[in-house]
């Protein structure tokens, strides 16, 4: 994985150094809150619920265990024993406070971390395939494209005062896992008729009160302009994105008022334009970014045995891995969601634990997956029983990946301070009435998403289940979704009608489910089965 | 008038009433205008030659689009003063000069200190942005 | 009655203003009446409390209750996290929330 030079060395350190002087001025009464709260954002930092909330990058969700020790040690010296893994592939504490947060910093910048541009209106960290590198079918690995763009993006003076936050994907298989076109801009790495790797641009995803699938605007980008392209698309953005109302803000806005085709024909010009300044690295630079995703050394000769005589470990192996593009090694998936737990939550124990296995098992590496879980990539399989006894030992182990017991959900009225409604609960109703082996095995691929808002954090509009948290008249009430998908066949998902109680969706969720098994043909899946026959079965049986 | 507190240029100031865009063009005796966050700084392009002062008006400096009619007026070539005005932030002193402003009139006046802290902050940047002179590291790391 | 909720700047912690400073515990909050304007500007001017508002409140039986769920989970603490509330050893706490 990248490895810090001095430059960027230096330029997490300077940070560190800016931010300890803007809180030491905000403290000394220099900084009002309402000058200080944007530069504090460009750095993670929240004033939610009930504390300051700090919000540490993951670059393309990539990690090594230093990293990853790091962070449960963050939890249990300055917060309260546990962190928060994001569906942005971040990771985040609830309990900060504000006078330590230059220190936290500082102690993050030794292992080669930040919370750089976590927050406010600027391009935001960027997410990749949590499976780059390991996964059969990619095309490249994405992340040296990805840690490019992090670079460019970083402090661009340009962009730092966008009309919002701006967020970049991006992937190179054709299995979509980073929900690419629900993103600002989202790329995926190409492969053109002349065997040349480039970049297909997609813009003006998004989810929240409006949610847009992002439409393609450029086939291929070729690598030696592809910074110079996105600069032309945030350029554009940040000239005529709407500044007028914070909801109208984001870039889906601006291209579907102009349209896609006027908004290509814009970004084309500034394009062309841009091509005549000389701010596109060398391709050298992409080279020797490169060279720090070399695969490891994986043994050639890894036995692709794997002893499935114990039946929970067989559940597992079923569930939470997958193929390995090198013979003898699979991806395996841990799953935060132990049933009626908080989707996401991981203790500073098990975070240090799933450090110390991906060192001993895993090349150093970890993963942090936008559906809130962790991923070892290069296990062998000759090593998959001992990590997953060691897993199965701290709690770890749950085999739930992609089933209804595998709930995204945005962290909701417990701590959010934009939150209308709880989403926790409902999740870990819906985990304890759904989860047992049984039932999910039944049920097969679902994936069910909970928002406590409009703002969807918890990714609702793309849950094959959705669920969003609305107040009704100071009570928590639920809206259904059916539908919404955010792979390769993104869609979006569609209310079902009145809403519902914590206790009535979970009913709910009950009935869809009957109406499906009694429906479903074949091998169909929940969404399969929903696109088929329509809205109203599940309808009638919901509210009939 | 708000005064310079900070100026980055040699040569004489130039202090001629600033004109609106839209009048700009239309008097040609002007040589200096006042770009709003709404202007095109592209309708500029045509006068170039005439203008002497570019002062571009930050209400507020959450609203970025000064940024980029800076540099969009550099990269055509613009080289007399260009200066920030309004709602300044110290925070953001390095970033307005890297997109080609030479010149800060905050509307309240800067802790002298502070400010010069800030301007010196960043010994090495990320991207190229020409119009700064400054060499990305990206540049640092293959030397021509 | 009116109450005036904040946190406090340096450590982040909920707090409600007392009458005469700042409290931890929802139950000591004063009413406010209409002076919650006044003392958010100031209290916010001394650096003690950042992102003060009022909101209604109620005295019961059992102590003050605000008016809406958020401000009593704001009084309580993460209801799906009780370890971590001002009632770490009350299992029904979440209750009060609803």
């Amino acid at each position: 994985m990248y490895k810090y030079d001095e430059y960027d060395q230096q330029m997490v350190d300077t940070r560190v150094a800016e931010f300890r002087d803007q809180v030491r001025r905000r403290l000394a009464g220099d900084l009002t809150e309402d000058q200080f709260k944007p530069l504090r954002l460009q750095n993670g930092l929240y004033l939610q619920l009930h504390a300051y909330m700090l919000r540490v990058a993951v670059p393309y969700g990539t990690l090594n265990s230093a990293q990853m020790t790091l962070l449960g040690d963050i939890a249990d010296k300055y917060d309260r024993g546990y962190g928060h893994f994001t569906t942005r592939q971040n990771i985040q504490y609830n309990w900060i406070k504000l006078e330590d947060t230059p220190d936290i910093l500082a102690e993050l910048a030794k292992v080669e971390m930040h919370a750089i541009q976590t927050s406010g209106n600027c391009i935001r960290n960027i997410s990749s395939d949590q499976f780059a590198g390991a996964a059969a079918e990619e095309i490249v690995d994405p992340r040296p494209y990805a840690e490019l763009l992090r670079q460019w993006s970083s402090f661009h003076p340009e962009f730092l005062v966008l009309p919002r936050k701006f967020k970049i994907a991006v992937i190179a298989s054709e299995t979509d896992r980073a929900a690419m076109r629900l993103h600002d801009i989202g790329i995926k790495m190409v492969k053109n008729d002349a065997g040349e790797i480039g970049a297909q641009f997609y813009a003006g995803g998004g989810m929240g009160r409006t949610p847009m699938i992002a439409p393609l605007i450029r086939e291929f980008v070729p690598l030696d302009q592809l910074i110079t392209f996105s600069e032309a698309c945030l350029r554009v953005y940040n000239r005529y994105g709407r500044r007028d109302n914070k909801y109208k803000a984001r870039i889906k806005i601006l291209v579907h008022e102009l349209g896609r085709d006027e908004y290509v024909r814009q970004v084309e010009e500034e394009f062309a334009h841009l091509l005549t300044q000389p701010i596109e690295p060398p391709l050298a630079e992409l080279e020797r970014i490169k060279a720090h995703f070399v695969d490891p050394g994986f043994d050639a000769n890894a036995s692709d045995d794997l002893d499935l005589t114990d039946p929970d470990f067989r559940l597992w192996v079923e569930r939470n891995t997958h193929a390995h593009k090198q013979a003898g090694y699979v991806i395996a998936t841990v799953s935060l969601k132990p049933i009626g737990g908080i989707p996401g939550d991981a203790t500073a124990d098990q975070i240090r634990l799933m450090a110390k296995l991906a060192k001993d098992y895993s090349f150093d590496e970890l993963r942090v997956t936008h559906a809130q879980n962790i991923v070892f990539p290069h296990v062998k399989k000759a090593d998959l029983y001992t990590v997953w006894k060691a897993l199965d030992e701290a709690g770890l182990s749950t085999a739930n990946l992609d089933t209804v017991g595998d709930i995204i959900a945005c962290p909701g009225l417990d701590y959010c301070s934009l939150a209308n409604a709880r989403s926790i609960p409902v999740a870990q109703k819906i985990s304890e009435r759904f989860g047992s082996a049984e039932r999910q095995a039944e049920i097969g691929e679902l994936k069910l998403k909970i928002s406590g808002c409009i703002n969807a954090c918890g990714h609702h509009h793309a849950g094959h289940i959705g669920i969003l948290g609305v107040d009704k008249k100071g009570l928590e009430n639920y809206q259904l979704l059916l539908g919404g998908s955010e792979g390769a066949d993104t869609s979006l998902g569609q209310i079902t009608g009145p809403g519902f109680t914590e206790d009535g969706v979970v009913d709910a969720i009950e009935k869809a489910t009957e109406v499906y098994l009694a429906n479903k043909e074949g091998e169909e899946r929940f969404l399969d089965t929903y696109r088929r026959i329509g809205m109203a079965p599940f309808k009638e049986a919901i509210y009939g | 008038m708000v005064d310079v507190q900070f100026r980055f240029r040699e040569d004489e100031a130039v202090n001629d009433p600033a004109v609106t865009v839209d009048a700009f063009s239309q008097q040609t005796n002007a040589t200096a205008v006042r770009i709003e966050p709404g202007d095109d700084a592209r309708d500029l392009l045509p006068h170039l030659d005439r203008l002497a002062l570019v002062e571009v008006s930050f209400p507020a400096w959450t609203d970025g689009r000064g940024y980029s009619s800076a540099r969009i007026l550099r990269e055509a070539g613009y080289a007399g003063e260009m200066r920030a005005v309004g709602d300044l932030v110290i925070d953001m002193l390095s970033h307005l000069r890297r997109c080609g402003f030479d010149a800060f009139a905050p509307e309240k006046a800067l802790n002298e200190e502070d400010a010069r802290n800030a301007f010196d902050r960043w010994d090495n940047v990320y991207q190229a942005t020409v119009v700064d002179g400054r060499q990305a590291i990206w540049a640092k790391r293959h030397p021509a | 009655m009116k109450i005036l909720t904040g946190n406090d700047l340096k450590t982040g912690a909920v707090i409600w203003w007392t009458g005469v400073g700042w409290s931890l515990d929802v139950n000591e909050s004063a009413d406010v009446g209409e002076h919650g304007a006044a003392l958010v500007a100031r209290e916010e001017g001394a650096q003690k409390v950042v992102a003060a508002y009022v909101v209604d409140g109620e005295k019961t039986g059992e102590g003050i209750r605000p008016a809406h769920i958020k401000e009593r989970i704001r009084a309580l603490g993460p209801t799906v996290r009780l370890d971590l509330t001002l009632k770490p050893s009350d299992p029904a706490a979440a209750d009060w929330v609803i």
